[in-house]
């Protein structure tokens, strides 16, 4: 499973949804994922690849993390893979 | 129906180790908030807290019995002697047997929990002190407070998260009301200052790294406190008989559940708190000057505890000093409630209005006067003291100069 199938299948867990049904191009509001959930989902993400993701649910807009749709939160969780990696 | 009056008040907090040096740092706005100094520190992203420092336990009780003792218990201990000193009164006989203790805790001996799971967890060892039970049972500080008081009425601890002091101090003034007790013991008390109290709220990312910023804009999350207070919730025949000094009267009291979300909080449950604590009290919105808020200095509340308040006072609203002291001394989690009625008790006894402190930017969302980063000289004739806690559990309380 490369990266991307990977960050798509801890989604497809917290939302209950199957990974097929997910769209990339999709806001992660629309899978159902409210604040409580996108607070498991970002635990989940950093126990799954072993990094730290740089979030306050209280500043989620301000964050430098882009979490505005799938492919978006990909490329970031890609991002602070490859700068564990360095 | 009987009156209820505070007749005697102490404190343990970030702020001082005592009532008036609370006021003293309310009325100057000083912020205790500032690095976190504790083992480990170095194993959380949280680095800040308002810190109950330079605490010495000897100083203020035999040694023999500090194996018995939690911070927590011990921060009641101290503040409730500071409240029973003040009061003056003297237990024995009917009084004795009839005057309880009701404190509020979300963690109890919390870091009596945290030390010996690391000592059986992580060093391994395999025998623990023969005390860790009764040290870190949540009833522990009001037991050792009815102990030292010999206080042989009803007595128990109360859990609601950070709602808890609020609840303990509203039922404590049912029970004067109702005639169960002339006297009651009552508030709050927390230290869950250690590496897994804080690591717990790191989970939920919702601490600011920064500052406790209620109501501004900028405002990015919460900061732990720790602490206590406690008071004496009396009669007020019972107190005038007595000619003791009354610092105010406890007027009413409102609590409801939000019955939806185990975090976030709701407008309506919390505006039905105030109302129904509003109606308890008989007093009309209009005669309510200032609320001590909730304010926690997270997105969430602040701006659902904005609306609560326009539900509840209308028009009134723009009228009404709102204040958050937790920019000052933390959020000090069950014993909030505790340390956050001193502000209300400040501005009945004194005219002084707490300011909340680290205001940057107005937030639309926000728009009430929250009294920005300096106390005002205000008389109030009345207030209302907000908690509204994790699980949708709000409690508040509404209380009257006399």
């Amino acid at each position: 499973m490369d990266l991307r199938q990977h960050v798509i299948a801890v989604l497809a867990e917290q939302a209950m949804l199957d990974p097929g049904d997910i769209d990339p191009a999709q806001p992660l509001a629309d899978l159902g994922i409210d604040s409580l959930a996108l607070v498991e989902t970002i635990f989940a993400l950093e126990e799954a690849f072993d990094i730290s993701i740089p979030f306050n649910a209280n500043d989620a807009q301000a964050m430098s993390f882009d979490l505005s749709s799938v492919e978006a939160l990909v490329a970031a969780v890609s991002d602070l893979v490859a700068k564990k990696a360095a | 129906m009987r009156r209820v009056v505070i007749t005697g008040a102490g404190t343990v907090n970030p702020l001082a180790m005592d009532v008036a040096g609370t006021y003293a740092a309310f009325a100057a706005g000083r912020c205790a908030i500032g690095p976190l100094l504790i083992r480990d520190v170095d194993r959380l992203s949280v680095k800040i807290a308002a810190q109950v420092h330079d605490w010495q336990p000897e100083q203020h009780f035999e040694r023999q019995r500090l194996p018995l003792l939690d911070r927590f218990a011990q921060f009641a201990l101290v503040a409730a002697r500071q409240a029973v000193a003040q009061s003056g009164l003297r237990f024995e006989g009917a009084l004795a047997d009839t005057t309880g203790v009701v404190l509020g805790t979300a963690g109890g001996g919390l870091t009596t929990t945290d030390d010996n799971y690391r000592s059986v967890y992580a060093e391994g060892k395999s025998r623990v002190h023969p005390f860790v039970v009764p040290k870190l049972m949540s009833s522990a500080a009001p037991s050792h407070v009815s102990m030292e008081f010999t206080l042989r009425g009803p007595s128990f601890a109360l859990s609601s998260a950070c709602a808890s002091s609020n609840h303990a101090m509203g039922l404590a003034f049912q029970m004067v009301r109702s005639g169960l007790a002339d006297v009651m013991l009552t508030g709050g008390a927390e230290a869950m200052l250690c590496l897994g109290g804080i690591k717990a709220w790191e989970g939920l990312r919702v601490m600011s790294p920064d500052a406790c910023r209620p109501f501004s804009l900028t405002r990015n999350g919460m900061v732990q406190g720790e602490g206590a207070a406690v008071f004496v919730f009396e009669d007020f025949d019972h107190a005038r008989a007595r000619g003791a000094v009354i610092l105010a009267e406890v007027a009413g009291f409102g609590m409801t559940s939000d019955a939806s979300d185990i975090v976030m909080p709701s407008t309506e449950g919390a505006a039905r708190a105030m109302t129904i604590a509003l109606k308890d009290a008989g007093l009309a919105p209009e005669q309510i000057g200032y609320i001590n808020a909730h304010g926690t200095g997270t997105a969430a509340n602040d701006r659902s505890e904005t609306a609560a308040i326009r539900t509840v006072f209308g028009t009134q609203a723009d009228r009404l000093m709102v204040s958050s002291t937790k920019s000052m001394h933390g959020h000090l989690i069950g014993g909030t409630g505790a340390v956050e009625l001193l502000a209300c008790l400040m501005a009945l006894q004194t005219d002084v209005i707490a300011p909340t402190m680290g205001f940057e930017t107005p937030d639309p969302d926000c728009n009430l006067d929250v009294v920005p980063n300096e106390a005002r000289a205000v008389r109030v004739e009345a207030v209302l003291s907000n908690a509204f806690a994790f699980g949708g559990l709000n409690a508040v309380l509404a209380l009257r100069r006399i």
